[in-house]
């Protein structure tokens, strides 16, 4: 297929007076993993849920597929997974019957249906609960029966809408591998994060969404390049510091510094000479530790927020 | 001082009961009058043009104190199923309730109490929704509103104990078709056991129903046999006591792991 | 043919809304005793008030047929049956499935759309109701219930009673909030079953009353069989069956609105 696998041009999205979506663009290609960051509320799934053709748009334009959402629902569907922000597996049915249920969603013909699932089981890691309810899987496991249900009918694209949140650590590595092998079988993967961690880890490009708007676009390297030094320095001071003169004081050392709660981020591109710096000069901090600039810094630059508000 | 446990966990069931009145309103005095005005004037019409009588009875007179007993057990029986395997698993209230020093008996004992408190408030409003109509000849016709409590905490008790060790509440509909629906049906509150076929007549004496149907029966026409009576309340508190037996091991063995 | 097929589409076999009928028998494929068990309830009231209560009423006549009690009200139950049957699938297990377990949140992002719900929904309703029907009038036929020929519409009578009260409640569900809505159900369902000439015939009411009840719904059901079963057939029983046919086309319409409203905001 020419052209993008989905694009939007000023796409809205308005719940009676409010606005969820404010006239966004963006493009996605074929082939690529394709990032919405942004924190709560930014809109991200109601954008998720207009490309799944489950919500209409209230303005603007969107195609899917080089089809028109509004139109050609059914069919749309039928080219995409879905694996939505809250699981909505079937809990009247077990881990096999989900998948063949899903399979009979798509009009797929039972025997394909059975060969797929024992496949998807398999590389979800899930081949030994086939047989077991829904209600008792842990919540890494219900997150991966999902990705598997979504991957019954081969779609072309994948819509994860904050495929790891509420997951533990090795949960959410074993699904970054799952993804990543997806996105190496030339499956377009569409995703939306409140993580920086795994934006960086998934994404070959990215929006960054705030308040129902895209307030950036690239790589997360181009990203990172473009926006922030290369390091940061993160001082942390005592309690009983002046914080309003020491962070007047820390300004000198970098190009830019932001206050948060709990520490001051002063960015710079040697990191390890502006710690030294700050350490021999006598401001009270605590600890003082140097590290790579994230994405993280570029959504707080920005939008002058952290993420995970 | 403070209050009993089983005081504070009477009032937390009359809280929630507090928030639901309108549903409550209607099942607690509508539906009696519904079900009086249907089967012992409606249909009672039709009995009495064929048989005059029924066990020397109007049909109203007669059918009133089966509807206010078997509502009670529906009562009981819902609400010793869904709401018990709520507080348990899908709401969890019980085990809120029982990291506070009420220990999962007492919890149990509450339940019962409760809902055998809710069965009167009820009963009592049937009795005088039945009062209205003419269906309570005899001014012994109160003590129907304890019968009807005593049996449903007859089907509370037991029913209570056993939702608590479920994980899903497949039996459930099972229990109210198979259970509590022929018990409803063939416990002497519609038509008298004596025109049951005589190889199931027997039987009835199994069903706590058929005993509490039979107390406020007593009671509203103020034709009674003492032995009978102590009978009937035997069997009903050997349910309560088997109930209680069984539902403070349960519990505790739920709510305290 | 076309359209009939629109207005009923769950005729169309094999359809998108036929997925919704192939999940519910997955669903109940593991808890069959629970299917099962919904054959013994109109049972159990043919024998306590069919019979029981039928030897204190004896026989009635039933438009110039004088019948037993057992008669008279075994098509009332079976129209009972048909409105419990599909209400609680359409009202109490739709609800469910819609706002707790988020079933259709997962079938709508697959090719199905709201209709199909709607369609799928009714229409395995309809398939449970016509199996507990079908085992109810063969249960009527061996009592001797069964007067007239014409008893072999009775089923298709009984999916027509399923099929309307499906629709109403279908769509009234979509307007509950939270369970205890579901007292508005009872409210609704208690006083049909107990006044829709069901137990007692219409002539025990007085004329004000008589106009109000041959308005009600389930009032046409029991009528629509009543008719059948005992072979008193007149040209107005169709309006009861277009009655119950319009509750059935406006609740699935206004359903599948809604459905849509709610589940694709
Ligand atoms: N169905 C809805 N009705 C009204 N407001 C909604 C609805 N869905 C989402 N919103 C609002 O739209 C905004 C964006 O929500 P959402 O797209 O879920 O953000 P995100 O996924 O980025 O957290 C939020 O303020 C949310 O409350
Ligand atoms: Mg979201």
């Amino acid at each position: 297929m020419a052209g993008p696998m989905i694009e939007a041009h000023a796409l809205t999205k308005r719940f009676g007076s409010f606005v969820a979506v404010d006239g966004i663009d963006f493009a996605i290609e074929p082939g690529e993993a394709f990032g919405f960051l942004g924190p709560n509320g930014a809109g991200k799934t109601s954008t998720m849920r207009m490309i799944g053709c489950v919500s209409p748009r209230s303005g603007g334009e969107l195609s899917v597929l080089g089809l028109d959402p509004a139109h050609d629902g059914p069919q749309i569907r039928a080219r995409l997974g879905v694996v939505p922000q809250e699981d909505n597996l079937d809990t009247e049915l077990t881990v096999w019957d989900n998948l063949m249920i899903y399979g009979r969603y798509f009009d797929l013909p039972r025997r394909e249906i059975r060969e797929r699932a024992a496949e998807l089981l398999e590389f979800v890691q899930l081949s030994d609960r086939r047989d077991s309810r829904v209600d008792p899987l842990s919540g890494g496991m219900k997150r991966r029966l999902t990705i598997a249900r979504s991957l019954i009918n081969r779609p072309e694209v994948l819509l994860l809408d904050e495929p790891t949140t509420g997951l533990d650590p090795q949960a959410r590595h074993l699904l970054w591998d799952r993804l990543y092998q997806l996105k190496r079988s030339g499956v377009t993967l569409v995703l939306t994060t409140h993580y920086m961690d795994e934006a960086e880890q998934l994404c070959d490009r990215l929006v960054i969404m705030d308040n129902a708007r895209i307030v950036a676009e690239g790589s997360p390297r181009q990203l990172i390049a473009d926006n922030v030094t290369r390091e940061v320095v993160e001082v942390r001071l005592g309690i009983d510091a002046d914080t309003a003169a020491e962070v007047a004081a820390l300004k000198q050392y970098g190009d830019r510094i932001e206050a948060l709660a709990d520490r001051v981020l002063v960015y710079t591109d040697d990191g390890d000479a502006t710690a030294g710096a700050v350490t021999s000069d006598g401001i009270g901090a605590v600890s003082v530790l140097v590290r790579r600039a994230s994405l993280e810094d570029v959504f707080l630059i920005l939008t002058g927020r952290s993420l995970e508000d | 001082m403070s209050t009993p446990a089983l005081v504070r966990v009477v009032e937390r069931e009359a809280r929630v009961y507090a928030r639901l009145w309108r549903g409550l309103a209607f099942s607690t005095f509508v539906q009696p009058a519904l079900y009086l005005g249907a089967m012992g004037i409606g249909l009672g019409g039709l009995v009495k043009a064929h048989s005059g009588s029924v066990d020397g009875l109007t049909y109203l007179d007669f059918v009133a104190p089966g509807l206010l007993v078997a509502s009670a057990m529906q009562l009981a029986a819902s609400e010793s199923m869904w709401p018990v395997l709520g507080g348990a698993k899908w709401m969890r209230q019980f085990h809120g309730v029982v990291a506070t020093p009420i220990r999962p008996g007492e919890l149990y004992g509450g339940f019962v109490l409760w809902t055998a408190i809710h069965a009167m408030l009820g009963s009592a409003a049937f009795v005088l929704v039945a009062a209205l109509l003419g269906a309570v000849p005899s001014a012994w016709g109160i003590l129907a509103i304890p019968a009807a409590a005593l049996c449903a905490a007859a089907f509370c008790g037991p029913i209570a104990a056993f939702s608590i060790t479920q994980e899903s509440d497949v039996s459930f509909p099972m229990i109210m078709r198979l259970g509590v629906l022929p018990l409803f049906l063939f416990s002497g509150t519609f038509f008298p056991i004596s025109q049951l076929p005589s190889g199931l007549r027997p039987l009835a004496v199994f069903s706590p129903l058929w005993h509490g149907v039979e107390l406020a029966r007593a009671a509203t026409t103020g034709h009674f046999d003492v032995a009978a009576v102590v009978t009937h309340v035997a069997v009903l508190v050997a349910c309560v006591a088997a109930g209680a037996f069984a539902g403070v091991r349960t519990f505790t063995k739920r709510l305290s792991s | 043919m076309t359209a009939t097929l629109r207005i009923l589409p769950f005729l169309r076999w094999g359809h998108r809304p036929w997925r919704l009928v192939e999940r519910n028998v997955l669903a109940y494929r593991r808890v069959w005793y629970i299917f099962l068990s919904g054959f013994a309830e109109p049972l159990f009231f043919l024998l306590s008030i069919g019979i029981g209560v039928g030897k204190l009423v004896g026989d009635l006549d039933v438009g110039g047929h004088l019948v037993p009690y057992r008669t008279f009200v075994a098509p009332g139950l079976l129209a009972i049956a048909a409105m419990n049957g599909s209400l609680l699938d359409t009202t109490f297990n739709f609800f469910f499935k819609m706002k707790y377990t988020h079933t259709y949140d997962g079938v709508l992002a697959a090719p199905l759309t709201p209709r199909d719900v709607a369609t799928g929904e009714i229409t395995w309703a309809l398939l449970r109701g016509t199996i507990y029907s079908a085992a109810f009038l063969v249960t009527m036929l061996l009592f001797g219930d069964l007067r007239s020929w014409w008893s072999v519409l009775a089923l298709p009578g009984a999916v027509l009673i399923g099929y309307g009260f499906a629709g109403v409640g279908l769509a009234a569900t979509t307007y509950m909030r939270s369970f205890v809505d579901f007292d508005y159900v009872n409210m609704a369902m208690i006083p049909l079953f107990l006044f829709s000439a069901t137990f007692f015939p219409l002539a025990r009411y007085d004329a004000g009353l008589q106009t109000v009840i041959r308005l009600t719904p389930l009032y046409q059901g029991v009528v629509l069989e009543r008719s059948l079963v005992i072979g008193d057939l007149n040209w107005t029983l169709l309006l009861h069956a277009a009655y119950l046919l319009a509750m059935g086309l406006i609740g699935l319409r206004v359903a599948s609105r809604r459905i849509g409203l709610l589940l694709q905001p």
